[in-house]
């Protein structure tokens, strides 16, 4: 295995595909994709272990009509690739005459960002030294942590897409991230503190953050939770702070933007393309482009290059996101949302970075302007019924807000609302945007990297659901 | 691929190793097919063969490792560098070593099937077919899919160590299962219902299209209830997931860090008096059942509560080293590309007498679960705090009433456990670490309207 190099050479792709293709397929591809991942951890003050990890593959796809066949190897020799086609081939059931492929043209798409210290060439004693560094911050910020776990993790991924539509794509994304998560321990028992940034930049990440900031972030969110009271319960007005996470937007309604489910029947959003969706507030955008962010690539895993794509306009549907195989039976063009979680699964409609633009109130107005409701620092995940439009996503650091102050900290716990009815009840936006923290999106089983971020903002209509009256 | 060829890779590893030095290799190969089945035709036919290898080296207290997705006899030498060195920058720990034989002989299970390996084709896509159309047919208020799937897989495993370990396992396992969607005007609902197997023979599909339909059918109409404290009845599929977040406490390894709330709790009442739970890998009826752990040893059966009260925690060699106690054969890890932790693959709590329809009856008025939405997000296993959304039906007169949605439910694991009411007369396997049955329990806050 080398670094460098096609990972398959030009006049095989032609033979893959056009045995791929040779059983009356409609549209034949083939992906390939090398992926090199590290990764330290550091627990219970000890770096527990180093990783490594390598995978190597090609998965390729025909399809027939509204059948797809998909197979995938580890093996990417000629011989290996042939005998993948043909399974592919069978699986589709195709019948009819070979279809010729177009000749091979290379897709040129601007990197997002130039990758500056490939983590590949960085000695493993600097990564290890990160998380002591981060260790001994956490304890020092206060007697109450009992336990802290540090990760480090690099990724690099190779990849190369070709089709029958005459596409030939490549692209190499490096991502790189650290965690940490200090438990507090006291007398109503024990909490934990989260913090993470993850980019897709190389080891320049830190030059960017420091560490111990983050190790202190993580240990005092654990020790102010040590004296949170439990969350309310029931319908509440609700502040999310800026960066804390856009993670409402992707449940609210990206997912429900996806034109697979669209086109399913399985979202609330189908048919509504040109109406009112969302306050006028409320401009939201997925950008595949976004340099250095989480979700972001030069070509999607399709070979489509990444898009910047509004979905909301002031309120109003502008457009689904659309991967290649949707878009083909809608005749019209992929918006660049075509991704998989690796060789071994097919690609379907996903977010990459989905942010709410700013607005023009600074977030101590939109406080003041408050009687009473709850701040959330930090989200954490979510999940959504896009069928029904109910979603739900957890508050991992919140506080209560009481005439217009932000005052005590509040335990964690999820809240509750119904996409459609939550955008419309968006009635201020702050104008000091910031991205959240590195997100793994979950669907239909595969996990991909995605970014999110939103202002300050304020919501009428969610459910906290907490115990306390 | 063979087990036999598995063993001699991983033999051929071990081969490598160094004086001073403890080697373990895991090596995988797994074989899948996806057919998926939408308005008639099918959608994707997925077909895989997957291989892997982890390799993890002990040497003077410190541990290395590393992975590919291969085979492939030359990326095992560096696969193999790649773990010694890694090594180099890890912590001195007295308590890493690999897990070494203990005389405990695996039991006999029948987890492997030829028939699934013999099922063909054909018959795949016209189960899925076949099940699209029942879907859609069961019910006027069903209008449409959102997934139609059979998925078979046969797993193939090594683990063999330079301590003595030498583990072969093989599994076959099947699913059919769907989502769909029902409709009443604009008001809309969703689904689900699935069947598992050992082979193709096990799968039920009056089970699979007649749960989908209950499921999706009774949400219609659903709307928000008002907040109020109640007890709640879990539908077997939630109560599975609950047990495996309470699972999560048993775990040697987070005992140890001091991440567990049960931790110097063994031998108090925790939970409900009525509450017994086992972690059993050792029977073959639920989906989490191996006749080894993740390092090779012996799975067995562990006590976790007896009758409320704590009896003991999971352990892996690590764990058991940290703390003094022996491995309970519990290690895990997900798949080959990971290190192993100590947790519970499969626990199974001892069913009580009452059915469903006496649970229901006996709780008066309260809330039956159906599903959860978000759980990741909103339990924290750590500290024990639990909220999650839910569907479900209020229950009312001791039957149950209209149809629940867009409301969570909160406690903590804690109070949850000692507020278990009642536990239903009937387990199910799922395909999950927790075999699961009816749970009743009482205080959990419904945050509505």
């Amino acid at each position: 295995m080398t670094d460098t190099g096609p990972l398959i050479d030009d006049d095989v792709i032609a033979k893959v595909l056009e045995a791929a293709s040779g059983r009356g397929a409609e549209f034949a591809e083939v992906f390939a994709e090398d992926r090199r991942s590290s990764s330290a951890v550091l627990d219970d003050a000890k770096v527990e272990e180093l990783t490594s990890g390598r995978d190597r593959g090609a998965g390729i796809r025909v399809v027939v009509g509204n059948s797809t066949g998909f197979a995938h190897t580890s093996d990417l020799s000629e011989a290996g690739l042939l005998a993948t086609a043909e399974i592919a081939a069978a699986a589709a059931r195709g019948g009819g005459g070979a279809l010729a492929p177009r000749e091979l043209r290379r897709v040129d798409a601007a990197r997002p960002n130039a990758i500056e210290v490939l983590p590949g060439d960085v000695d493993k004693a600097r990564k290890v030294e990160l998380l002591g560094r981060a260790d001994a911050a956490a304890r020092a910020a206060g007697s109450s942590i009992s336990q802290v776990t540090a990760r480090y993790s690099d990724g690099r991924r190779r990849i190369l897409v070709a089709n029958t539509d005459g596409t030939l794509a490549t692209d190499d994304q490096v991502r790189t991230v650290f965690s940490i998560v200090s438990v507090a321990s006291g007398d109503t028992g024990l909490q934990t503190g989260r913090e993470a940034v993850g980019h897709t930049v190389g080891f320049e990440l830190f030059d960017r953050y420091d560490v111990e900031e983050l190790a202190r972030r993580s240990a005092e969110r654990a020790i102010t939770k040590l004296l949170a009271r439990p969350a309310p319960s029931g319908q509440m007005t609700v502040v999310i702070g800026s960066g804390g996470g856009g993670v409402m937007f992707h449940e609210a309604c990206g997912h429900g933007l996806e034109a697979d489910l669209v086109a399913k029947g399985a979202s609330v959003f189908r048919d509504r393309i040109g109406e009112q969706v969302a306050s006028p507030l409320v401009t939201l955008v997925d950008d595949g482009t976004m340099g250095g962010e989480w979700g972001c690539f030069a070509v999607d895993d399709e070979g489509r290059p990444a898009q910047r794509n509004t979905l909301i306009s002031e309120g109003v549907l502008v457009d689904y996101m659309w991967d290649g195989l949707r878009a083909r039976r809608e005749g019209r063009p992929s918006s660049g949302n075509g991704r998989r979680q690796s060789y071994q699964h097919l690609p379907m409609v996903r977010m990459t970075n989905t942010y709410l633009l700013g607005g023009e109130s600074t977030p101590e107005e939109i406080i003041a302007d408050t009687a009473d409701g709850v701040y959330i620092a930090h989200l954490g995940g979510g999940q959504v019924n896009t069928a029904t439009g109910d979603f739900v996503f957890g508050m991992t650091e919140a506080y209560l807000i009481e005439s217009g102050r932000i005052t005590e900290p509040l335990r964690e716990g999820n809240l509750i609302g119904n996409g459609p009815e939550v955008l419309l009840n968006i009635d201020a936006v702050g104008n000091d945007f910031a991205m959240g923290p590195p997100g793994t999106c979950g669907k239909d089983g595969q996990g991909v990297p995605v970014g999110d971020g939103v202002p300050t903002l304020r919501v009428h209509g969610l459910t906290i659901g907490g115990t306390a009256a | 691929m063979t087990s036999d060829e598995l063993v001699t890779i991983a033999e051929s590893v071990l081969a490598r190793a160094k004086s001073g030095e403890q080697i373990e290799v895991v090596t995988a190969h797994s074989t899948d097919t996806e057919v998926r089945a939408y308005e008639g035709e099918v959608e994707s036919f997925s077909s895989a063969d997957t291989y892997g290898v982890g390799i993890r080296v002990v040497r003077d207290g410190r541990q290395g490792f590393a992975s590919a997705g291969t085979l492939d006899r030359e990326v095992l030498a560096e696969v193999l560098a790649d773990a010694r060195d890694n090594l180099r920058f890890a912590s001195v720990d007295p308590f890493v070593a690999l897990a070494e034989p203990d005389g405990v002989a695996p039991v006999e299970l029948a987890l492997f099937d030829q028939r699934l390996v013999d099922f063909a084709t054909e018959s795949k896509i016209d189960l899925v077919l076949e099940l699209e159309r029942r879907v859609l047919a069961a019910d006027p208020r069903i209008v449409g899919v959102e997934s139609v799937e059979f998925a078979d897989s046969v797993d193939t495993t090594v683990v063999l160590s330079t301590t003595g370990i030498r583990a072969v396992s093989r599994t076959s396992g099947c699913s059919a299962a769907v989502y769909n969607l029902a409709g009443d005007g604009d008001d809309v609902a969703t689904g689900f219902g699935f069947s598992l197997g050992r082979h193709p023979g096990e799968l039920d599909l009056d089970v699979v299209v007649a749960d989908a339909t209950r499921r999706a059918t009774q949400m219609l109409g659903a709307q928000r209830a008002p907040s109020q404290r109640l007890t709640v009845v879990f539908d077997p599929w939630v109560s599975a997931q609950f047990l495996g977040i309470v699972a999560d406490a048993f775990s040697g390894t987070e005992v140890f860090r001091g991440r567990s709330f049960l931790a110097d709790r063994v031998g108090e009442t925790v939970a409900s008096p009525k509450f017994t739970l086992a972690e059993d890998p050792t029977d073959q009826r639920w989906m989490g059942a191996s006749a080894v752990d993740d390092e090779g040893m012996a799975s067995r059966r562990v006590e976790l509560f007896d009758g409320g009260v704590v009896r003991g925690f999971v352990h892996d060699a690590y764990s058991a080293r940290a703390l003094g106690a022996a491995s309970t054969g519990s290690a895990v890890r997900s798949g080959f590309r990971s290190t192993p932790s100590a947790g519970a693959r499969s626990v199974v709590p001892t069913p009580g007498h009452l059915d469903d329809a006496a649970l229901i009856a006996s709780v008066g008025n309260g809330l039956w679960v159906s599903d959860v939405q978000g759980l990741h997000s909103g339990v924290n296993p750590v500290s024990g705090d639990f909220s999650t959304g839910i569907e479900g039906r209020l229950i009312r007169g001791g039957e149950l009433a209209e149809p629940v949605r867009e409301v969570t439910i909160a406690s903590t694991l804690q109070r949850m456990l000692a507020e278990i009411v009642e536990v239903g007369d009937t387990l199910v396997a799922l395909p999950m670490n927790a075999a699961g049955v009816t749970l009743v329990i009482g205080d959990v806050t419904l945050s509505g309207s």
